[in-house]
């Protein structure tokens, strides 16, 4: 029988609701990052780079691009006789009584089956919503010492921001004796990342006893906190280095913008630890005779014939002559046009912007219809929105879809204002 | 129509790359950016639905064949066909270095007779072109061709390292001369043939034992009256980069032309080549890049202009690179000056040095590995 000492499950079916239009259509794991990847790359990378090549991917919110960026796992060498990437979605069981994914921990449970035909000692859950490098394979070397039944990733955050984390209290070695979920008198300051590593048995255990209480059976809520209770050995294991979630517009864009400074303290250009991605060519890029390009990054199939300050472009993006793009992702194929200004700017893939047009000039207004998803003045636009020419636009504003001039009267969208247009 | 493939990959072209073919072959050539010369002829076998392709090398092939470890990224990976490298081997009856290119291909024959393909597409793999071969064979098949060849009007052009074709009115060739001196046309081959598999094995059981081994003079000149041996004009993008270093260096050059970048990069079928997976591009604070093309993993802080930069080079602030080629891995120090040069990879410039050639034509070269 076939014999993994470790697998992982990677939990991939989330929305990410607060990453607002750039997760209409895909996943939240499949949102670009850094030009060239989606940010269910690190993850994916973090495995093979570890030695665990076999990995099952969740999927359950609009996973159609999430499946093909993942295809068969070519990119991140997860194309294996004994092992490999398996996308895992959810599915009508006997007598037709399918459901879907209702916890972390239930996505887990419904898929036993997978992990058991892998007969692994020890069993990775991963998230795909967060950008980072790491070894799991220290990870689990410490969880072997230690004979643990859990170890939970965890990172030193400030005090005073504990109370926004899940905290790990520990006492010597780094056992855990508690588990407490934004506390608001944090006792430590050892916030979970969600990764953990469990020994198989003791967790398809605890899956299935706690499945039969909790329909919505998750791990922060029910897993962690029954283990704990039964006084299973628990570790902490501390993660130094970048790491960061990537869950709203603001920590998206911070987060992409953390690598562009001259010496990022998240380092994509070092060899031994590298990450894949799926990317169908990988043409050269082109800057053009008048062009200028400083502070940003820029990915391959790149035409640019403008300014480009402090940016991220993803593949195959355009920009026009005369038109300058600051302080914004550019999500890959999109086309900005001549003369045209964009300023704080998220554009997801495939957009078309005109001539003439400003993009995030005006006052900081939250928006108006979803004001604590849009507040920190980034205007956002959809995939395969269109924007015709000559439009000025505010702040926060959100486009989708394929809009035209009636959509912009006099030619205007204030800060805080959305036009969407269904497709 | 079922074809198979025959890359000859195995020269160096007699030297007339200098240190740039010291220890790689021509189609191992770095072009663009980010491919190596085979890679053309690579897509354009796997584009054209070609999906077994003999690669024949000999001269120098270890970076030839680093790069076709994996054949998956030009799709040839597959249960039936793939792609196949052959190099000279030692048997039971002796060893052989290839004697010449019909040669190569007799002393692979296997490859040819284990198939039942109706024809075959012989190329380099040191030119950079996109051609559909399918049209070539149509055009064979409807000619009732035995062999045909492949050629470009070349206007202006040295012909003196071309074979030299004429036609009739119905282009079946009356005169091919290899290099000749006195050009009697300026149709040259564009050493691509389609030929039918049961031929060719035919012709190379008659020749290679009578001691001729060159698949151009002793294959296709000595049957220009008795087969039917037909051109087929091509007119798009060809350049052959074994001429000579400034056609090396020109060809890379024509890829900051928009019109020849985009038939290659963004108009489908793409150019595939092994992916390196490298980061974006990176321009930090005081770089001027202008009219250049970039691989990925490279990161700028100096000023660049009219220049072709592979995969993770550095330009330390203050340099200046100008009309040039700097290959993957290459590091510019501080306040160097780079113009009219093509460095190999991993060459290492210290602060402040100056490598200036004198033209396009006669560009300074710097050899793999050089540290200054």
């Amino acid at each position: 029988m076939r014999k993994k000492e470790m697998i992982a499950m990677l939990l991939a079916g989330g929305q990410g609701s607060r990453l607002g239009v750039l997760t209409r259509k895909v996943a939240k794991p499949a949102v670009a990052y850094g030009g060239r990847y989606r940010i269910i790359d690190f993850p994916l990378s973090n495995c093979i780079n570890s030695g665990v090549d076999t990995v099952g991917v969740l999927t359950q919110y609009q996973p159609l691009r999430l499946n093909q960026h993942i295809g068969i796992g070519i990119p991140w060498d997860l194309d294996k006789k004994n092992g490999g990437v398996t996308i895992l979605a959810p599915h009508v069981k006997t007598g037709d009584s399918g459901e879907w994914f209702a916890g972390t921990a239930n996505a887990i449970y419904q898929n036993i089956d997978f992990i058991d035909s892998n007969n692994p000692e020890y069993v990775l859950i991963l998230s795909g919503d967060h950008i980072y490098k790491m070894d799991y394979s220290k990870m689990l070397a410490f969880h072997k010492e230690n004979g643990a039944a859990a170890t939970i990733a965890v990172m030193e955050v400030p005090m005073e921001e504990a109370n926004r984390f899940g905290i790990m209290n520990t006492e010597d070695g780094d056992k855990i004796y508690e588990f407490e979920e934004k506390p608001e008198n944090p006792k430590s300051n050892l916030a979970s990342m969600g990764i953990y590593i469990f020994t198989w048995d003791r967790l398809r255990e605890a899956l299935i006893e706690d499945n039969s209480i909790h329909p919505d059976s998750d791990f922060g809520k029910h897993i962690i906190p029954k283990m704990l209770d039964e006084g299973q050995p628990m570790y902490a294991w501390r993660f130094q280095g970048y790491w960061k979630d990537v869950g709203t517009i603001q920590s998206y864009w911070e987060s992409n913008m953390d690598l562009i400074r001259t010496l990022p303290e998240f380092n994509l250009y070092e060899d031994f630890w590298k990450i894949y991605t799926n990317s169908d060519h990988q043409p050269p890029q082109y800057t053009a005779a008048g062009a200028k390009v400083e502070e940003s990054l820029l990915t391959d199939g790149c035409e640019i014939y403008g300014e480009v300050y402090r940016s991220i472009l993803g593949p195959g993006v355009v920009v026009e002559k005369g038109a300058v793009v600051k302080d914004s992702i550019i999500m890959a194929g999109t086309v900005v046009g001549e003369n045209t200004v964009i300023d704080k700017c998220v554009i997801d893939e495939k957009c078309k912007i005109g001539k003439n047009v400003q993009m995030g000039v005006g006052e900081n207004i939250p928006n108006e219809a979803k004001p604590n998803i849009y507040n920190t003045g980034i205007t956002v636009m959809g995939m395969n929105s269109i924007v015709p020419d000559g439009v000025v636009m505010g702040k926060n504003c959100v486009i989708y879809g394929k809009t035209v001039a009636e959509d912009y009267p006099e030619g205007r969208l204030e800060s805080g204002k959305a036009v969407v247009r269904e497709v | 129509m079922k074809a198979i493939g025959i890359i000859l990959a195995g020269g160096n072209n007699d030297g007339r790359l200098g240190v740039l073919t010291d220890h790689r072959a021509a189609a191992a050539l770095p072009i663009g950016s980010c491919y190596r010369a085979i890679d053309f002829t690579l897509s354009n076998m796997s584009n054209s639905g070609i999906g077994k392709v003999a690669v024949l090398t000999q001269y120098n092939s270890r970076s030839l064949r680093d790069h076709l470890t994996s054949s998956k990224w030009w799709d040839f990976g597959r249960k039936q066909g793939g792609l196949f490298v052959f190099t000279p081997y030692t048997s039971n009856e002796g060893s052989t270095w290839f004697r010449g290119t019909a040669d190569s291909i007799y002393q692979n024959m296997t490859y040819l007779k284990r198939s039942n393909a109706e024809y075959v597409v012989i190329t380099s793999g040191d030119s950079i072109y996109k051609m559909d071969y399918r049209k070539v064979l149509e055009y064979h098949k409807e000619k009732g061709a035995d062999i045909t060849v492949v050629y470009q009007k070349m206007e202006g052009k040295d012909l003196s390292k071309f074979g030299i074709v004429e036609m009739d009115a119905e282009g079946r060739l009356e005169g091919f001369e290899e290099k000749p001196q006195q050009p009697k046309s300026n149709t040259a081959s564009l050493g691509i043939y389609v030929i039918s598999r049961t031929l060719l094995i035919n012709l190379l059981d008659q020749a290679i034992p009578e001691g001729r081994y060159d698949l151009v003079k002793d294959i296709i000149i000595p049957f220009i009256k008795t087969l039917k041996i037909y051109g087929y004009e091509y007119n798009g993008y060809w350049s052959a980069i074994g001429a000579g270093t400034a056609a090396y260096f020109a060809t890379n050059m024509d890829f900051l032309k928009k019109e020849i970048r985009d038939s290659f990069v963004t108009e489908y079928p793409y150019i595939e080549t092994k992916p390196k997976d490298e980061p974006p591009a990176k321009y930090n604070a005081g770089a001027d890049v202008t009219d250049s093309i970039v691989g990925s993993g490279t990161i700028f802080e100096g000023k660049v202009e009219h220049s072709v930069i592979f995969r993770k080079v550095r330009v330390g602030a203050g340099a200046v690179v100008k009309n040039s080629i700097l290959m993957e891995g290459c590091q510019i120090g501080r306040n160097c000056v780079v113009e009219n040069a093509i460095l190999d990879k991993e060459v290492v410039l210290s602060d402040g040095q100056r490598i200036i050639g004198v033209s396009s034509e006669a560009p300074a070269v710097l050899k793999k590995g050089t540290v200054l």
